[in-house]
């Protein structure tokens, strides 16, 4: 296995994960950035900050998550089968550390507004939560196909008193979510902190979100060695933007015996065209604010992206994600929409697991990879695979793909 | 020295500031956009702004989004947007490209520089390009003699406007707003700060933009800047015309008007 560089390299100063990363960003959002970029480093060298964080993790949201042996499921896959059972956390996913992270960051630098994108609507809740938490006003941008698919969850954010604002633009999905939430914060910047949802976006949001996120892999590294004496053999997760697949991986990268394992949506399949799998079926771009792997076309333009999971319906990738395929330290491999939705009733059916379709690409990724990594150790193999969200949200999602749901 | 420098040097002999105005490439169609252009041109806008269109505009309000979303939808090609840059600057006018900064990317940097530079354009305004992430731009800009806008805003620290306009050739870009483009009925009140701090850290030309669409408001802010750059106003007006015609009629009537502005300056 090829010697990975020590993360403490990367990224450099100004957010390069080697030729990806950066800021590719209005001019009027440079000086917000760098007083965001100030604010973390501080707290993240303040044992004030920590602490305060350490306890919001603990006392509110539930960490650490447990490490789960899923037996009967790993009968079925051939290979022993540990569960970061992030599913569940308060809110339901391990989206809650990192709104915490810049809930505190927020009212740390003095502003009294948050505005956040979402696509199926769960990062728009957990900072609909955090806002409720921490008095903060709060705007959720959600394109209007999506508002009309994932109604629950709008309401969710209006009883948390946030404000929704269905996106009418483009293809009235997250991008263009993601892209009003931009101009919201190029107009409010003074007052604004847009709490970015996943590990993508311009410096310093990549590092920071991964940070926030990163006791995941820290808790499951501890978790595997004091159930099994001995560190996995693979660790497994989905990637949309990419922070939940981040926060498990950063604390294992250092290990190089560890193998790495992101699964992205491949949709339909990724020869249809119809996929979410960036970094196997995209280019190196720029989009929304970073460079990094894009779904687009021969001009530069965007591609829309397709996936049964709405959380990985996203046609860009965080760009650390985009360096850890270069230097090879990571593998990612697309998994189709029937074969997730295959590994989310096996999980269902052998464990009483109800999964988010998003941890059902990880379940299906560590179930094809695990013949062949027992042929190659000459073992059972030990995968532990993050399962990032509980599946209450894709109820309907599942129940209409599996028939099962009355007719009205 | 800078190609677009003619323009300037033009109107500064003439003791007014340049018309700028922006137009996306494309829209309605390649044809009907290169006749929009010129229409500008014959009513008096010095320099014509071709738009690339993009699938995600951040910093574009709702009519420049949607003129974009048209011209895509239409299939126009970034090789479309140097065929209008042609047909503009084939009639004397100075044209000046803006575009986000991934189609350049995908087109090729030097490659874009290169055939802008055949095609008569002078430069690039690049409005998610800050002169940190702009190496290979800067080189191919030198290379193939293309000038360079890059923008700065109310929030931009002294600093950060002095190492912006010392990456700029041609002019700089001032936003009077912090915002997205699109008309507003106010002028700002940040804009003349903003450039006079500009003027206290360089002698490059500034044009001020975002949410200058009416004569008064050129002519105010022809008062304290070197050019007055309008985009959404004119292309509302071809947005919201019933045809072409009424259309083209629209826009040589603001256009004029904007061409009276920068000529009667609110000193």
């Amino acid at each position: 296995m090829s010697a990975a560089p020590a993360t403490g390299q990367v990224p450099d100063a100004a957010g390069h994960f080697g030729r990806f990363g950066g800021r590719f960003v209005p001019e009027a959002l440079v000086a917000a950035l760098d007083e965001l970029d100030a604010a973390y480093r501080k707290a993240m060298g303040d044992e004030d900050f920590l602490a305060e964080f350490g306890a919001l993790l603990r006392d509110y949201a539930g960490t650490p998550s447990l490490l789960y042996e899923a037996r009967r499921f790993s009968a079925q896959i051939g290979a022993r089968v540990l569960l970061k059972r992030e599913d569940l956390n308060h809110t339901g996913a391990h989206k809650v550390r990192n709104v915490l992270g810049q809930a505190l960051l927020t009212k740390r630098m003095g502003k009294r507004r948050v505005i956040a994108e979402t696509g199926a609507g769960q990062h728009g809740v957990a900072t609909a939560t955090a806002a409720a938490l921490f008095d903060l006003e709060c705007v959720v941008y959600m394109g209007q196909v999506d508002t009309e698919r994932q109604a629950l969850n709008v309401a969710r954010m209006r009883m948390l008193g946030a404000t929704v604002v269905p996106v009418t633009a483009g293809s009235r999905t997250l991008k263009d979510a993601m892209n009003e939430a931009m101009r919201d914060w190029v107009a409010n910047v003074e007052d604004t902190h847009y709490l970015i949802g996943t590990a993508a976006g311009p410096h310093p949001f990549p590092e920071m979100v991964r940070d926030f996120v990163r006791g995941i892999g820290e808790e499951a590294r501890r978790q595997c060695l004091d159930l099994t004496g001995a560190l996995p053999d693979a660790v497994a997760a989905c990637v949309g933007g990419g922070s939940n697949a981040l926060g498990i991986f950063h604390a294992f990268v250092p290990d190089t015996g560890v193998r790495l394992y992101g699964f992205e949506a491949g949709g339909e399949g990724v020869d249809t065209g119809r996929h979410a799998a960036s970094i196997t079926g995209g280019s190196s771009g720029v989009l929304h604010g970073t460079r990094t792997y894009v779904l687009q076309d021969a001009d530069g333009q965007t591609i829309e992206s397709h996936s049964i999971s709405a959380g990985l319906d996203y046609p860009g990738v965080g760009p650390e994600h985009a360096w850890l395929h270069d230097t090879g330290r990571a593998t990612y491999l697309p998994v189709d929409d029937a074969d997730a939705m295959a590994a989310f009733e096996l999980l269902c059916r052998t464990e009483g697991v109800i999964p988010a379709i998003e941890s059902a690409h990880a379940l299906a990724g560590a179930r094809a990879i695990a013949p062949r990594l027992a042929e190659e150790l000459g073992r059972e193999p030990v995968i532990v695979v993050n399962l990032s969200g509980r599946g209450d949200k894709d109820v309907h999602t599942a129940g209409a793909y599996f028939g099962i749901l009355d007719k009205e | 020295m800078s190609r677009i420098g003619v323009a300037f040097d033009k109107a500064r002999a003439d003791g007014r500031a340049v018309l700028v105005g922006c137009m996306p490439a494309g829209f309605p169609t390649v044809e009907g956009s290169i006749a929009a252009m010129k229409a500008m041109v014959e009513a008096g806008v010095d320099v014509i702004e071709v738009e690339i269109p993009y699938s995600d505009p951040v910093m574009d309000g709702p009519v420049i989004q949607k003129a974009s979303d048209i011209a895509l939808a239409g299939g126009v090609r970034v090789a479309d947007t140097l065929r209008a840059v042609e047909a503009v600057a084939a009639t004397g006018a100075s044209v000046v490209t803006m575009t986000y900064w991934n189609p350049i990317e995908q087109y090729g940097v030097d490659a874009f520089a290169r055939d802008m530079a055949a095609a008569g354009g002078t430069g690039l305004v690049t409005p998610d390009l800050i002169p940190d992430e702009a190496a290979e731009w800067l080189a191919a800009s030198d290379a193939h003699g293309l000038d360079r806008t890059f923008l700065v805003s109310p929030s931009s620290t002294d600093a950060r406007l002095r190492m912006t306009a010392e990456h700029c050739r041609g002019f700089v870009y001032a936003t009077a707003i912090m915002g997205v483009t699109g008309a507003r009925a106010q002028t700002s009140e940040a804009a003349p700060v903003l450039v006079s701090r500009l003027r206290e850290v360089t002698d490059i030309p500034v044009g001020v933009g975002l949410g200058v669409g009416t004569g008064a408001q050129a002519a105010t802010v022809a008062g304290y800047a070197d050019a007055v750059i309008v985009g959404s106003a004119l292309v509302r007006c071809v947005l919201d015309a019933p045809d072409q015609a009424a259309g083209l009629t629209a826009l040589r009537k603001l256009s004029a008007e904007l061409a009276d502005g920068v000529r009667n300056p609110a000193r």
